[in-house]
């Protein structure tokens, strides 16, 4: 029986386990790969690690410091065999049973392991998927493959038609015999471009393929040429494949379902929820702890801290978190002088009920990537049409919401503000200014996002405020939000995904929606053709000719991309009516307007189908999507060009690629997409929205871990060294010497502490005159548009 | 919504323009110098000033569209402006020459001036029909998008040949080997196509692929039974191929068109700026 039990040797476990061994205390750290910190080894070779964030203090007996993945892999191999940590490697855990105190840990080779309590810094990535057939543990099956080069002359299967089997199986195809073993009769899920590679490939028959084959059986061969013979089940019957090696790339099973059949909960079904924990780690289950990625803290300093931390807690040891220092720092600026850290925290989810719910310590890192303002009376928090999109809450004072120069809502201590362009992706909806002695904590919205997916309740406080704001501003901005709140209660929330018909054209239908985020188009059938009428943003409603009778739909609706709608009934709207005197006359007047404009549209409709090709393109979620008019293009270049000598002489765009349609061609270029995909996952929350023009921009403190590239659907991120432009045009244009205007060199391609960061259009913000791609379009081809500018293309 | 350098700002340099013409020709025919009007009078040292400082305001486009960072106007406007006010200097300076031509290096100045600005109306010309033209030639399709298409049918047509006599492999095989793109310049204005194929040993022009299609119609109509399937899809794709060669072809030959007119507009605006130069010394040391 073990006093401690770290499961993972991650940076956390690793710490957690070094922390044990140096205080003596009994322990074991399992993992279960062969090598610590799967993680880390799966980076590329030679990766630069980052430790960011750079103000935070590391404070663990293994050393890290940033440098290449190499060094601090052998730093922490050092360090293990240093403080003699106990580490068992092939020790996967499948179980946890007992309770504190008595714990047994399964592990997948039948070992059990007692321990008193337990530290699970399992991390995010999950364990590769295996083959699960007889023979799948044979040292030649392999889940992971670090260098492709590694391999000559050998028969290869890779199983699986994800981008990893397709990406492998083209690298190991240079020098070696691969078939790629397909369970589909289509590679559905691969990315275009790797799709085009691998049909090449097998078309050109450098891969051999098995379409709509599952393996059954690995036969081990001794002594022979081949190692084995892999079995498949194909279509025409039983092969046999004679093999040196096979790769499965089945993709990885997340940890969720594991942690939880440990008997640890998740606050809600959203995948990308963390489980709920005390400010010392502990989780619902007392006696296992939870740390590093697998807890919501995406770095690996942040992960070795922890572990660290959670030995002294368990220990019993009263140790401040290493990043004390930093919210010691943010509250400097606070008249809370006299008061500890901890209770200023304590007292700030006393004061705002929306943070009231969440645990300490969510909260904790919540406040660490917040920032908290000290306002002047009058001060402008955000203005009406910004693009920012993070979230106010008010810790003193209070604010005044200027909705429009009449109606300015006061709110007080407690109150939030900024949900609408969080959860929307719009601009800002109205200007907010600062009240008297006003102190506002401003939360990026990558962590509210966190926060929202963790905890129901939040979501549900948003939601109804966002619903009842909405309804407000649209319809009753002389109404007391109290009043209305019963309408709000009525109004339902309404996911559709791309392309899902919200309502119909001829349908009977008496709902109305506000679309809340993401967008729509207008469509209606003429001789069996869908021709699209136009397009609306968030923000706009559909559908208010119902409620005024009319309940017939006259046109079909549709989701452009992941959409949200709040939609109200007739009953509570006819509550609406009563609350909200002249509604129902200005809705009728609305009413009117839209009936002369479908009456003008009837000519202009989308007959070529441009809008349904842009549509098609995901261009829907787009704020300045950059385009193409082919009749006026000459191919200069000139936009490229303009676009790297701009940006250190690495261009951001792809003219030539990407689809076109009729005249417009859309290149490859950041969309600047009302909800980023890019931002989703980004450790150390290096993308932002930028406030005047919604410009979706990477920072410096990118780590290059590569999930924007992974993440954005439109393939605009490239990961990339730095280079600098160093073209000079009048050496090019006199004497033809040295580089074209716009062409620039990498500076130092892979020198030991250059990183491949994410780069991509950052639609030249620094510039301050809009994108010089479409400035430099000699012909006025090139330009950059908004969806609701769309319609005026055709 | 896209709108083209043509019609800027609702083509606010061709109004500019108009009207800056008109006020020259008006004051031309209002000033009444002593002797008949040449470049020496008041009028005629103003204009020629004013034509100069425009051909080098006119040549500076070529390092202003180079400007990358630079937020004053867009490139667009700028060849709005020099296209319109560029058509402009024909009036200026001819009234500036007071319509006395002779054999010398005055006239020879007006004239490269005046090649200029005649490419620069076939360049407008260019930009405004070629690049749609050309779109429709390709039917909307980027060249790169066709060679892949034409990349496709050539792995469809080595594997179509594999089942067929060795003879046609091997001629299917060297037309794809031999097949030429662009080459130079004017082969590429004449739409030149220099693809050879080997026939029995012998290497034989094969101009839009015309040799190699003759030949498998003529097997074609010849072959028998399984024979005649495998022949008649080869025919098919390699018809397939054909067309689009051509579509490229075409594509090359719009766009070197479309293309040529700079390759006078710029060296002769750097001759014209030589002349320009012996044309005013010669002026002030002979004067
Ligand atoms: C490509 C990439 C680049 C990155 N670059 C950086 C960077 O430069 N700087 C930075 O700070 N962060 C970076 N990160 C993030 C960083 O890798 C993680 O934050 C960190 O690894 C989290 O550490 P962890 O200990 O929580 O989990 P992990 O590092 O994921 O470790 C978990 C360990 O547990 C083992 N394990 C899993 N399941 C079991 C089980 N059932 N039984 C036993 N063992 C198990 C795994 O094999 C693994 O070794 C990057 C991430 C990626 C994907
Ligand atoms: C004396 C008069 C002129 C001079 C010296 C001149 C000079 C130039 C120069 C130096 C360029 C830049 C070429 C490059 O770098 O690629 C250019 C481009 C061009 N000129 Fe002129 N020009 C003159 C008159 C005109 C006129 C009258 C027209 C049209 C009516 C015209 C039309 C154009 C066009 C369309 C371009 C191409 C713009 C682009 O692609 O960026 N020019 N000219
Ligand atoms: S990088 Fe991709 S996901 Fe992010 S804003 Fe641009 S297009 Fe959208
Ligand atoms: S690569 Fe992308 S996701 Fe990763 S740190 Fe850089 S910006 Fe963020």
């Amino acid at each position: 029986m073990y006093d401690i039990v770290v499961i993972g040797a991650g940076p956390g476990g690793l710490s957690a386990a070094a922390r044990c061994a140096e205080l003596e205390v009994s322990h074991a750290l399992l993992e279960s790969s062969p090598k610590i910190a799967n993680t880390i080894q799966k980076y590329q070779k030679g990766k630069h690690v980052m430790a960011e964030p750079g103000i935070l203090p590391l404070r663990s007996p293994v050393d890290f410091a940033a440098g290449k993945r190499e060094e601090i892999l052998d730093a922490w191999e050092t360090g293990i065999a240093h403080h003699k940590v106990n580490i068992q490697y092939g020790a996967e855990a499948k179980s946890i049973t007992g309770e504190v105190g008595n714990f047994s840990i399964g592990l997948v080779n039948g070992e059990v392991v007692q321990a008193k309590h337990i530290i699970l810094g399992i991390g995010m990535q999950g364990n590769p998927r295996q083959l699960g057939v007889p023979g799948d543990q044979s040292d030649f099956i392999q889940y992971q493959l670090d260098d492709p080069d590694e391999y000559h002359d050998e028969n290869i299967a890779v199983i699986g038609a994800g981008d990893a089997a397709i990406e492998n199986a083209i690298a190991l195809a240079k020098h070696n015999n691969v078939y790629i073993v397909n369970r589909k009769d289509e590679f559905a899920r691969a990315k275009e471009g790797n799709l085009n590679l691998i049909l090449a490939a097998i078309d050109s028959e450098e891969i051999g393929a098995f379409y709509s084959s599952s393996p059954t059986e690995v036969e081990i061969l001794e002594g022979e040429k081949f190692r084995g013979n892999l079995v498949l089940s194909t279509n025409v019957g039983i092969e046999k494949l004679p093999v040196h090696r096979v790769i499965g790339r089945l993709g990885a099973i997340p940890p969720r379902g594991l942690v939880e059949s440990f008997g640890i909960e998740f606050p809600s079904k959203d995948m990308s929820a963390i489980p709920a924990l005390t400010s010392q780690y502990e989780s619902n289950v007392t006696g296992i702890y939870v740390i590093g990625a697998l807890g919501g803290y995406p770095l690996i300093k942040q992960a070795m801290n922890q572990g660290y931390e959670v030995v002294e807690y368990i220990l019993g040891h009263d140790v401040k978190p290493a990043d004390h220092g930093l919210i010691e720092d943010k509250f400097k600026a606070l008249p809370y002088d006299n008061m500890e850290v901890d209770d200023v925290l304590t007292m700030m989810q006393e004061r705002i009920p929306i943070f009231s719910s969440v645990n300490a310590l969510l909260f904790r890192e919540l406040i660490l990537d917040s920032t908290v303002h000290v306002f002047n009376e009058g001060d402008v928090v955000f203005e009406r049409d910004d693009y920012t999109n993070s979230f106010y809450t008010v810790l003193e004072g209070g604010i005044k919401t200027v909705i429009t120069e009449d109606l300015i809502i006061s709110s007080a201590v407690g109150a939030f503000t900024g949900e609408g362009s969080l959860l929307s992706g719009r601009r800002r909806s109205a200007t907010v200014l600062a009240g008297d002695q006003c102190i506002l904590i401003e939360t990026p919205r990558r962590t509210m996002l966190k926060l929202i997916a963790s905890i129901e309740s939040v979501k549900r406080v948003l939601d109804e405020t966002f619903i009842v704001r909405q309804i407000q501003t649209k319809f009753a901005p002389n109404t007391d939000i109290k009043e209305l709140e019963p309408i709000a209660s009525k109004a339902v929330i309404n996911s559709y995904t791309p392309g899902q018909v919200i309502m119909k054209e001829g349908d009977e239908g008496d709902t109305f929606h506000l679309i809340r985020s993401g967008s729509v188009t207008v469509s209606n059938e003429v001789n069996g053709k869908e021709l699209i009428r136009t397009y609306l943003p968030a923000g706009a409603d559909i559908g208010e000719m119902a409620l005024l009778g009319d309940t017939t739909r006259s046109a079909t609706i549709k989701a452009t991309v992941k959409t949200e709608t709040v939609s109200i009934d007739k009953e509570a709207f006819e509550m609406l009516l009563s609350r909200s005197p002249g509604l129902r006359e200005e809705l009728q007047e609305k009413t009117k307007k839209r009936y002369q404009e479908n009456v003008k549209l009837q000519g202009d409709d989308d007959s070529d189908g441009l809008l349904s090709f842009l549509m098609d393109q995901g261009l829907g979620e787009a704020t300045s999507a950059l385009m193409i008019d082919e009749d006026l293009c000459v191919g200069c270049d000139l936009c490229e060009q303009a676009c790297a000598a701009t940006h250190d002489g690495t261009s951001r765009m792809n003219r030539r690629a990407g689809p076109t349609h009729a005249h417009i061609h859309v290149p490859t270029s950041c969309r600047h997409c009302e909800s980023p995909h890019c931002m989703k996952d980004c450790p150390p929350n290096a993308i932002q929205r930028m406030g005047g023009g919604g410009e979706v921009v990477i920072g410096d403190n990118c780590i290059g871990c590569g999930n924007c590239k992974q993440n954005c659907p439109y393939g605009v991120i490239e990961m990339a060294y730095q280079t600098k432009a160093t073209s000079s045009f009048w050496q090019w244009m006199l004497f033809g010497i040295g580089l074209a205007p716009g062409k620039g060199e990498v500076l130092s391609h892979g020198a030991p502490n250059e990183i491949k960061k994410a780069v991509k259009c950052d639609l030249c913000i620094e510039q301050n005159h809009g994108p010089a791609c479409v400035r430099a379009c000699p012909t006025g081809a090139a330009m950059r548009l908004n969806p609701v500018d769309f319609a005026k293309l055709a | 919504m896209s709108t083209s350098f043509v019609s800027h700002q609702g083509g606010r340099y061709f109004w500019v323009s108009l009207a800056f013409m008109v006020l020259c020709i008006i004051i031309y025919a209002w000033h009444d110098p002593v002797q008949s009007p040449n470049g020496g009078t008041w009028y005629g040292y103003t204009l020629g000033t004013i034509g100069a400082l425009m051909i080098l305001w006119l040549l500076y486009l070529g390092k202003r569209k180079r400007n990358f960072a630079n937020g004053w106007g867009t490139t667009k406007g700028w060849v709005s402006a020099h296209v319109y006010l560029g058509s402009s200097l024909l009036v200026i300076a001819t009234l500036h020459t007071g319509f006395q031509f002779g054999w010398n290096i005055h006239t020879v100045a007006y004239a490269l001036m005046c090649l200029v600005i005649f490419s620069g109306f076939f360049g407008v010309y260019a930009y405004v029909v070629y690049p749609s033209a050309r779109n429709k030639v390709k039917k909307s399709r980027t060249r790169d998008d066709i060679f892949e298409q034409i990349q496709g049918i050539d792995q469809q047509l080595k594997k179509l040949v594999s089942d067929l006599p060795e003879e046609i492999g091997a001629m299917v095989n060297s037309a794809i080997d031999r097949t030429e793109f662009g080459g130079g310049f004017l082969d590429q204005l004449l739409g030149r196509d220099k693809s050879k194929v080997m026939i029995d040993g012998i290497i034989v022009n094969n101009n839009n692929q015309d040799v190699v299609v003759e030949n498998l119609v003529q097997k074609l109509t010849l072959a028998r039974g399984q024979e005649t399937k495998d022949l008649a899809s080869l025919v098919k794709e390699y018809g397939a191929r054909q067309k689009l060669l051509g579509v490229i072809r075409t594509d090359i030959r719009l766009s070197a068109i479309q293309e040529i007119w700079l390759s006078f507009h710029v060296p002769i605006s750097f001759g014209l700026i030589a002349a320009l130069a012996a044309h005013i010394a010669s002026v002030f040391i002979y004067w």
